[in-house]
């Protein structure tokens, strides 16, 4: 069976004034199966976010996406949707929830009409039926007094509220995919708890595939299917999620758990990637991670390509043909 | 790093800081009691760690101890001085005892001075060197912190979140205070420049002897840091003990749900989750009794909670201000001591 998302060779790019053209997302590959989480995981500026916005054509100008790029919805090529194809696409068979609600969100329509409107956009239903569909939708979402609730402005919710609200607004068009682009990062950790569980729970009762992207690997554990690690614009290392946390091995995924602090075990020094990520414009030659990386490997200066690591395990390093 | 028997260097005693929340057509609206009573005291080469959720109060205790803003009651006594009783001169004078870190360094820095400038600025204004003397100060508190001397001629913009955190903790050492506020200072940086940070945190206590209250969100990163621990709940200290007991035999509920929501980077760790139901109440309208009664999971909650204020007391190792804190609302919700 294919994949419910399968991207191919993603590459997005901006004019640079230094380098002629810079590429924030340079060959990102990967596939989501039905029903199943995939995380992206990556530090500030790695593209993983463009990524994202690039699966939904709506890279901000002047980027674009370059050809040879592929992005395949169960069949559809999305990259050459216009239109009403793809406005079939973006917002319903794939939507989108974002870091900071309170951007998403309208703060002059109530929260009612902002849920219906999507309703109405993707659905041929009356104005009742779609409130009740709206209803039903803060009910699933975990609000309570929903239909009370329809009646709110966007202030008048919390932080964990409107974040259920922007999940309501996603889950309006019935997607077979939902992208969540750090969507517990603003808020704090006891609600970021109760997030998670609801998006968890949301996909098991609608059978639908997740993306989640995040800077957090605390997050991925226990969630995620699979995990793709993302470094300067690519994915440099692609594991199941329990294999990526007993054997990370390419050199920048040991750093990243190097520098996470933990709450068990002795505590020890944390032991920190040295330097820091480079701006698009200045990626090394041959391997990206090579100025801070503490192997050295003698091929650095060529740049590797994903090698097998284990069953379902690659990596952008050399080291994987050594160890073989 | 240890904690000792002298004097603490800050003693904070029944702090109150309430903020008018009516403007000009609410003027009847009740003040948003951000801090509720706080008391604590740091020892000198300690760091005490001040943890809670956004609206807990847990800046303002900061802010208020160095007097940025006014409090509401209380006292602070710092090296045997009472902060809030300073006349202008001598809160100035203080002030180069006491910094503060703040969360985003780049809005707490001047984006038209340099850096050699900004670090310089506190070396002036407090006559610490004249002439040659600042510029060799600023090289070598840059070094100090991790950045390359040559960078004083250049500006803020130009640098990283991490390197203008260095930048932010160089200016703070410039005037070698003895305490340091930390506020949120790793919160907004990526996970490999966050543990570079806490390192050199860490390095400088260390060969300076300083003492920090660590103002956090982030229970792991407190661990790596602090010797003993606050956990806030709307304006109170609901839990305060030294750091490993706190973490491994949490007493207040609140205590225990915080740490259990911590995304914990393992795959097994999932099980015995508290998730917390509903939203954190208004600190303009505290719950009666036990402020946390509202969201409390702990199986003896009963009307007690909802009328009776309870008060900080010794349970094994942490005080704690629960009637219920001698049992254990949900057991092996904590960290292990297995590695």
């Amino acid at each position: 069976m294919s994949a419910l998302l399968e991207v191919h060779d993603l590459r997005v790019s901006f004019p640079d004034r230094v380098a002629g053209r810079i590429h924030p997302v340079d060959g990102v590959s990967f596939d989501i199966e039905r029903g199943k989480t995939l995380a992206l995981v990556g530090e500030s500026g790695c593209g993983k976010s463009l990524t994202s916005l690039a699966l939904l054509r709506l890279v901000p100008p002047p980027g674009r996406i370059d050809g040879g790029s592929a992005v395949s919805l169960d069949g559809t090529d999305v990259l050459a949707l216009k239109g009403d194809a793809l406005r079939q696409v973006r917002g319903r068979r794939i939507a989108m929830i974002f870091q900071d609600p309170m951007t998403s969100l309208n703060p002059v329509f109530r929260i009612g009409d902002q849920i219906t409107e999507v309703i109405h956009a993707h659905f041929d239903v009356s104005r009742q039926d779609a409130r009740a569909q709206a209803v039903a939708l803060l009910q699933e979402v975990g609000i309570p007094d929903p239909a009370e609730r329809l009646r709110a402005y966007p202030h008048q919710l919390s932080g964990g509220m409107r974040q259920r609200v922007m999940i309501a607004i996603a889950l309006a068009g019935q997607p077979e995919l939902l992208i969540a682009d750090e969507p517990t990062t603003a808020l704090d950790v006891t609600v970021q708890a109760q997030i998670l569980e609801l998006l968890d729970h949301l996909r098991q009762s609608r059978g639908m595939a997740m993306l989640l992207i995040t800077h957090d690997l605390g997050i991925v554990a226990g969630r995620a299917d699979h995990v793709a690690v993302m470094y300067a614009g690519q994915i440099i290392e692609s594991a199941p999620t329990a294999q990526l946390f007993e054997h990370p091995s390419h050199p920048y995924t040991v750093g990243l758990f190097g520098s996470v602090p933990r709450l068990t075990g002795p505590v020890e020094r944390l032991t920190p990637i040295a330097g820091t990520v480079p701006p698009p414009n200045a990626w090394p030659e041959g391997c990206r991670f090579r100025p801070r990386c503490p192997i050295k490997h003698p091929k650095s200066a060529t740049m590797p390509p994903l090698l097998a690591v284990g069953p379902g395990h690659a990596m952008r390093c050399w080291l994987a043909e050594d160890e073989r | 790093m240890s904690a000792e028997p002298e004097a603490p260097i800050l003693v904070v005693q029944h702090l109150v800081k309430h903020y008018d929340a009516g403007g000009f057509l609410q003027r009847d609206r009740p003040p948003v009691r951000a801090v509720d009573g706080v008391s604590f005291d740091i020892g000198r080469g300690e760091t005490l760690a001040l943890v809670g959720e956004s609206g807990c109060g847990k800046s303002s205790v900061g802010r208020t101890i160095l007097r940025l803003q006014d409090p509401t009651a209380g006292t602070v006594q710092f090296e045997g001085h009472d902060v809030f009783a300073l006349g202008r001169e001598a809160l100035r004078v203080l002030r180069r005892r006491m910094q503060i870190i703040f969360q985003d360094p780049y809005s707490s820095l001047n984006p038209r001075m340099t850096v050699g400038e900004a670090v310089a600025e506190g070396i002036r204004i407090h006559r610490l060197a004249r002439g040659a003397d600042v510029a060799r100060r600023v090289a070598s508190l840059l070094e100090e912190v991790g950045l390359d001397p040559s960078y004083a001629s250049r500006y803020p913009h130009e640098f990283s979140g991490g390197q203008r955190q260095r930048i932010g903790i160089a200016r703070a050492l410039a005037v070698e205070p003895s305490f340091i506020v930390c506020d949120e200072p790793v919160s907004a940086l990526d996970v490999s420049v966050q543990a570079q940070v806490i390192n050199l945190l860490r390095d400088l206590q260390e060969r300076r002897g300083l003492s920090y209250l660590f103002i956090a969100h982030d229970l792991a990163v407190v661990r790596q840091i602090a010797h003993r621990i606050a956990v806030m709940y709307l304006g109170q200290i609901v839990e305060i003990g030294p750091a490993e007991s706190l973490l491994r035999d949490p007493r207040h509920p609140y205590t225990q749900a915080l740490l259990s929501a911590v995304p914990k980077p393992d795959p097994d760790a999932l099980q015995d989750r508290i998730v917390l139901s509903g939203d954190l109440p208004s600190p303009s309208r505290p719950p009666s009794g036990c402020r946390f009664h509202t969201r409390c999971f702990h199986p003896l909650r009963d009307q007690r909670c909802v009328s009776e204020i309870p008060l900080l007391r010794p349970i094994t190792g942490t005080r704690v201000a629960c009637h219920y804190a001698e049992t254990v609302a949900v057991p092996q919700v904590t960290a292990s001591s297995a590695p």
